[in-house]
């Protein structure tokens, strides 16, 4: 039954990505790609992470496409104004996506046969995540501290009107 | 069913796969379109990719390391993203699109 929802999402998630790098309006994308990541949200449901779900939904899906849309309002890009690429540049980076893909697929034919040791279900819940977060990896926590705050500097330095 | 038992339904290599198509559609996009927030997109589409094949070997390892670590590929996006739009409402300022075949300039 879960299998079966699993391909369901994994429908709607390339599905969406797909439509993301092929629709001509930046708007669409935007939102495709919010669908994309909704369901890459139900995939965290699906593998029991359900801190990250919520933070997928609230902090991708809500926060960095929220920014996206107001930068595309913003600047007024809502047409579609881009200069498409030549069909032969356009066939020539489909060719090779297509041949990553199937070259990390034989990569991981080979080599792969995981069998889940030890496994514990409970791995992504909020109490064993923030003990794990807070003790083990408390420095980078506080890096990324430092690091929003750089990055604020930086974002109102950019944009200034000189 | 136990929890254990639910997320084992699943199979490792089908995560595995459903993520190498996500992050090759990601690059697809990078290479296909000129339009630099599409192609900001693709960026995140790859990261994404990332953070579900490390979400889906934590769980199956029962390790949350590696869900730790996707919370701070989250961080390092936001704030890449931040950045990454500053510097186009800058160059869409400067240039009047977002065009990427207009940024030549370092180009010889």
């Amino acid at each position: 039954m879960l299998l079966y929802l699993f391909y369901i999402l994994s429908a709607i998630t390339v599905g969406c990505a797909l439509l993301t790098i092929f629709s001509k309006n930046p708007v669409y994308s935007v939102l495709f790609v919010i669908a994309t990541f909704f369901s890459i949200a139900g995939h965290f449901i699906l593998l029991n992470a359900q801190f990250l779900a919520i933070v997928q939904v609230i902090v991708y899906a809500g926060a960095i496409m929220v920014l996206f849309l107001t930068v595309l309002m913003y600047l007024n890009l809502n047409k579609s104004v881009e200069s498409s690429k030549p069909l032969l540049i356009k066939i020539a980076a489909m060719v090779s996506g297509g041949l990553l893909f199937l070259v990390l697929i034989a990569s991981f034919k080979s080599g792969l046969s995981i069998a889940p040791t030890s496994v514990r279900g409970d791995a992504g819940l909020i109490k064993n995540l923030g003990n794990t977060l807070f003790t083990e990896y408390l420095f980078p926590f506080e890096a990324t501290a430092v690091l929003f705050l750089s990055t604020m500097a930086g974002a109102i330095t950019l944009t200034r009107k000189k | 069913m136990d929890i254990t038992t639910a997320v084992q339904q699943v199979p490792l290599n089908n995560y595995i796969v459903l993520s190498i198509m996500l992050f090759s559609i990601g690059v697809m996009g990078m290479l296909l379109r000129r339009n630099a927030i599409i192609a900001f997109m693709s960026i995140e589409l790859m990261l994404n990719a990332v953070n579900l094949l490390m979400v889906a070997f934590s769980a199956f390892k029962g390790d949350s390391s590696g869900q730790v670590f996707v919370f701070f590929i989250m961080v390092v996006a936001a704030a890449e993203v931040a950045i990454g739009l500053a510097i186009l409402a800058m160059v869409h300022r400067n240039s009047g699109s977002v065009d990427i075949n207009h940024l030549n300039k370092l180009k010889w």
